[in-house]
């Protein structure tokens, strides 16, 4: 069968990774990138990294992914890559007309030091960035952090370059989202819209990545936050990072630059999360609750005091990135769920992963994060205490079929389902979705396992 | 009217328009979204089909990550391939060094998977550190006793061509390693071929071999679909090599010549003529009525029983017209000529890595008004399309989406293949998947058609 090289129990490792549970930078800052309005995400390294990404952003969203290259030779290793960019900026500007190229750097270029603040500041001197339109950069070298820590650059370099204080507040609340789903940044907005509150939100890759099928191949879809929108988040209200490890860095940024006091809280997944969230953005804006919140509030709870006999006491393991690890923990627990494991290959860092999901769960809980967390050592686990469902990427299928657990796909990437650019986790909507199909897998599996003697038809 | 830059006006070519040679082999002009890729993507490529050898990453984890299990590759034998195993550098190897970390993980996987051989690909960044990843290797080797061989493969060297040279040469390492010489001259009843460049996508490397077979030849080792490294180590055996994938294999075949006297000769397996081209001149090489009967025997039965089951297609497809971009031009050949079979023209042929030769052929063998290029990008691409109204786009995973948000059909000629596409059957699928794209009741849905439609009625 597929992929049974994993023996179980723990084995130590101090060098190896084995099939990795996290991706490197420069795809995360992509990603954000695209969550501008006509921005061209721009690769500063060899052709292969940016092939790679929009390979894979391809197959997680299924439509066109739109990056350029700089297209490092031998010879940009040995003198720099400031010709090669150049080059790039006016062909990019002449070929594709973006209003923004955003710059991730790679490894390749990081260990040559290429200093992209001087190469850009060089570009506008000579006039080859045209009027009207800008640069910016993140540095993302992909031997630090992961996915994730590179989409956080990202979103802090739109801040750094764009963000300013007219020392005139507007009234709105900026709002900064880690890693997730356009359709997940649908829903954020909706809550926002449906409390009444102006705000400001980016990255926002909603209606750039899921784009209707219109006859056309348009390089730059209509969604994506303006360059002007983000100019004006710095003179908004407060600003609340959604996830801290995504979004913290932004959101701090803003609030040295701007000094736009900031607030963090965890992506809004499940009741709790959503609660929380709409319980923040209330009290900044000074708003009331409205009663179509409170109405899919009461739809979610509904479902799940229906149901939660069927999620009660039922194992899961889970496998992701921290931010939405979190909400997803808190999750479980609302639906009386038991996580047996909590997995991340991305480094915590400042986020309290282990403190957090102990909480809630006590000494019992697994949670591992960090250098040599892989699918590897949690096909370990797994094997070890094996649970009713098991939540995370793509690559988990294997170790799934292998040992028939059902898996819920959620996370980075999703190569091999569709539907989770449009139908969101996050809000009270989004919670009833997961919550749905968190039901249908464990019905499903109830009907198929019992003794014919036990089937139930009503359930 | 969109532009083309300066740079590249020569490698974009309309037939019975323009009159230049195409420039090719080019490096890619800085700041295009080329559908072009790195060294080590070569290199991967070639080499994972390799099922019972270990492929280690020296890197950072992206590079494994992003080529973890993510071609069709099928192996009737060991899945250790389809795992991805990264020595993830961080920044501390960045600055020290990450020998100590290589040697530790290749220590760490040989002891748990005690593997037949093991690669170890260098990534961009391991070139401007300085590891010395061969003597690591070497090292290992003699320690474990083992194959370990190190594979050149740092992105920035080159392009995806010189990714396929540096798996070539790795390739080269193993073979012979059985100890014997050449059987070559000494048995002339051995009939046996390499099978080089056939990745065994979607099990097509099973359909060739069974071919091969019918006719009375053996196959000592298929490069690399489906193959293990002790297939690999008596290749040397062979009397033929038998190249597809041009732009992958040649070198290999070519220092197989230069060390084994092995000669070669380059074949594809893609539609009907280019299929029984493969089978006969194989047969010819060998000069063996027998041979040359089971062949004549073999492409009469097949495609008398594949014609009569193309024809409803091809009356459904019949007059449509394609638009082709793939990574080497031979495969481009070969789909020009399988889609004339299926009555649609083809009106736009790109490729990644065409050479000049490649690209007079193609000039050859297209009809007036084809546009001809190199090096596309998907802005080009769809003005193309568009332009010369094509019904359908064979490409890959990158151009998919394009495709579909223009509301023309589809089909996946690259890696991500789901059925085989080679063969006799490989042609009868093809026309399968080609007529359910282009003729699918969803396209009728697409804005721009229905609005075209309403326009005409009007």
């Amino acid at each position: 069968m597929l992929l049974r090289h994993t023996p179980p129990g723990l084995s130590e490792r101090k060098a190896l990774t084995v099939n990795p549970a996290k991706t490197c930078q420069p795809i995360g800052a992509m990603y954000a990138a695209l969550g501008i309005h006509s921005c061209m995400p721009h690769s500063h390294g060899s052709q292969g990294c940016c092939a790679y990404h929009r390979s894979s952003l391809t197959r997680h969203y299924n439509d066109p992914i739109m990056s350029t290259t700089s297209s490092f030779s031998e010879g940009s290793s040995v003198f720099g890559g400031q010709a090669n960019i150049l080059e790039a900026f006016t062909n990019i500007f002449t070929l594709y007309n973006p209003d923004i190229i955003a710059v991730n750097t790679t490894c390749l270029s990081e260990v040559i030091g290429d200093d992209l603040v001087q190469i850009i500041k060089k570009a506008y001197e000579d006039k080859k960035i045209p009027e009207g339109k800008f640069v910016i950069h993140a540095n993302t070298p992909s031997f630090t952090g992961s996915h994730i820590t590179g989409y956080a650059n990202m979103a802090a370099a739109m801040v750094k370059y764009f963000a300013k204080s007219t020392g005139k507040k507007n009234g709105k609340i900026t709002l900064i989202p880690t890693f997730i789903e356009p359709s997940d940044m649908t829903e954020i907005k909706h809550i926002a819209t449906e409390l009444g509150i102006k705000y400001i939100m980016y990255p926002d890759t909603s209606d750039v990545v899921n784009s209707p099928m219109d006859g056309h191949f348009r390089m730059y879809p209509k969604g994506g936050c303006t360059k002007e929108q983000i100019a004006a988040s710095g003179d908004s209200d407060a600003a609340v990072a959604i996830g801290r490890l995504g979004a913290f860095p932004a959101a701090r940024q803003l609030d040295t630059q701007c000094k736009v006091p900031m607030h963090i809280v965890d992506v809004p997944i499940g009741i709790t999360a959503t609660d929380n969230f709409v319980e923040m953005l209330r009290k900044i804006a000074g708003v009331a609750v409205p009663e179509s919140l409170r109405k899919e509030r009461g739809q979610l709870v509904d479902v799940l005091c229906d149901m939660c006999q069927y999620t009660y006491g039922k194992k899961v393991s889970l496998l992701g990135d921290p931010d939405i690890l979190l909400s997803m923990v808190q999750f479980c627990k609302d639906a009386g769920m038991e996580v047996l494991h909590v997995l991340t290959g991305t480094p915590t860092g400042k986020v309290k992963l282990e403190e957090r999901v102990r909480e809630l769960y006590g000494d019992k809980v697994i949670v591992k994060s960090g250098l040599q967390c892989d699918m590897f050592m949690f096909q370990q686990l797994v094997q070890e205490n094996k649970p009713d469902l098991i939540m995370g990427n793509t690559y988990c299928k294997y170790m799934c079929r292998d040992m028939d657990i059902p898996l819920l796909r959620i996370g980075y990437p999703i190569y091999d389902r569709i539907g989770q650019s449009y139908i969101p986790l996050t809000g009270y909507r989004g919670g009833m979705h997961l919550l749905l199909k968190i039901l249908s897998i464990f019905m499903d599996r109830q009907d198929r396992d019992a003794e014919e003697e036990n089937v139930e038809l009503i359930m | 009217m969109f532009k083309i830059l300066n740079e590249r006006r020569q490698q974009v070519f309309e037939k019975g328009k323009d009159d230049y040679e195409i420039e090719c082999e080019k490096a890619s002009t800085a700041g295009s979204v080329s559908q072009r890729a790195c060294v080590f993507c070569g290199s991967r490529v070639v080499l994972y089909p390799v099922a019972d050898a270990l492929h280690l990453v020296h890197g950072p984890i992206g590079c494994a990550a992003y080529t973890w299990d993510i071609r069709g590759s099928m192996s009737s034998g060991s899945e250790l391939y389809r795992n991805s195993f990264s020595t993830d550098i961080h920044e501390n190897e960045v600055i020290y060094g990450g020998e100590r970390k290589l040697y530790a993980a290749l220590n760490e996987l040989i002891e748990r998977y005690h593997p037949k051989a093991a690669f170890v690909y260098c990534t961009c960044i391991i070139g401007l550190i300085g590891d010395d990843v061969d003597a690591v290797c070497r090292r290992v080797a003699g320690e474990k006793n083992i194959e370990i061989i190190p594979v050149h493969s740092e992105g920035f060297k080159g392009v995806k061509k010189d990714g396929y040279k540096a798996a070539c040469e790795a390739l080269f390492k193993l073979i012979g390693r059985d100890g014997k010489t050449p059987l070559t001259a000494d048995l002339p009843d051995n009939k046996a071929i390499n099978i080089l460049g056939e990745f065994n996508l979607a099990g097509e490397t099973s359909i060739i071999k069974d071919y091969y077979r019918r006719i009375g030849i053996d196959i000592k080792t298929c490069f690399t679909g489906d193959s293990s490294v002790a297939d690999i180590g008596k290749a040397h055996h062979a009397q033929l090599n038998v190249v597809q994938c041009s732009g992958s294999m040649t070198y290999l075949a070519k220092m197989m010549k230069e060390k084994f006297g092995i000669p070669f000769i380059r074949v594809s397996y893609f539609g009907i003529e280019d299929m029984s081209k493969a089978l006969y001149d194989v047969a010819e090489f060998f000069h063996d009525s027998g041979i040359m009967k089971r062949t004549e025997d073999l492409v009469r039965s097949e495609v008398t029983k594949l014609l009569p089951k193309l024809a409803p297609y091809r009356r459904g497809l019949e007059g449509k017209k394609a638009a082709i971009y793939v990574g080497g031009t031979f495969k481009a050949f070969s789909l020009v000529k399988a889609l004339r079979h299926l009555g649609i023209e083809t009106v736009v042929v790109g490729s990644q890595s065409g050479n000049e030769d490649d690209y007079k052929y193609l000039k050859e063998i297209t009809g007036e008004g084809t546009i001809i290029c190199d090096d596309s990008n998907p802005l080009e691409l769809s003005r193309f399309v568009l332009e010369k109204k094509a019904d359908l786009l064979i490409g890959g995973v990158k151009e998919r989406p394009i495709a579909y948000k223009m509301g023309i059909g589809f089909c996946d000629h690259n890696h991500e293949r789901k059925t085989a596409l080679a063969g006799f059957e490989g042609m009868l699928n093809f026309a399968k998947e080609v007529y359910a794209t282009v003729l699918s009741p969803v396209w009728k849905f697409s804005p721009a058609r229905v609005f075209w439609r309403m326009d005409n009625e009007q």
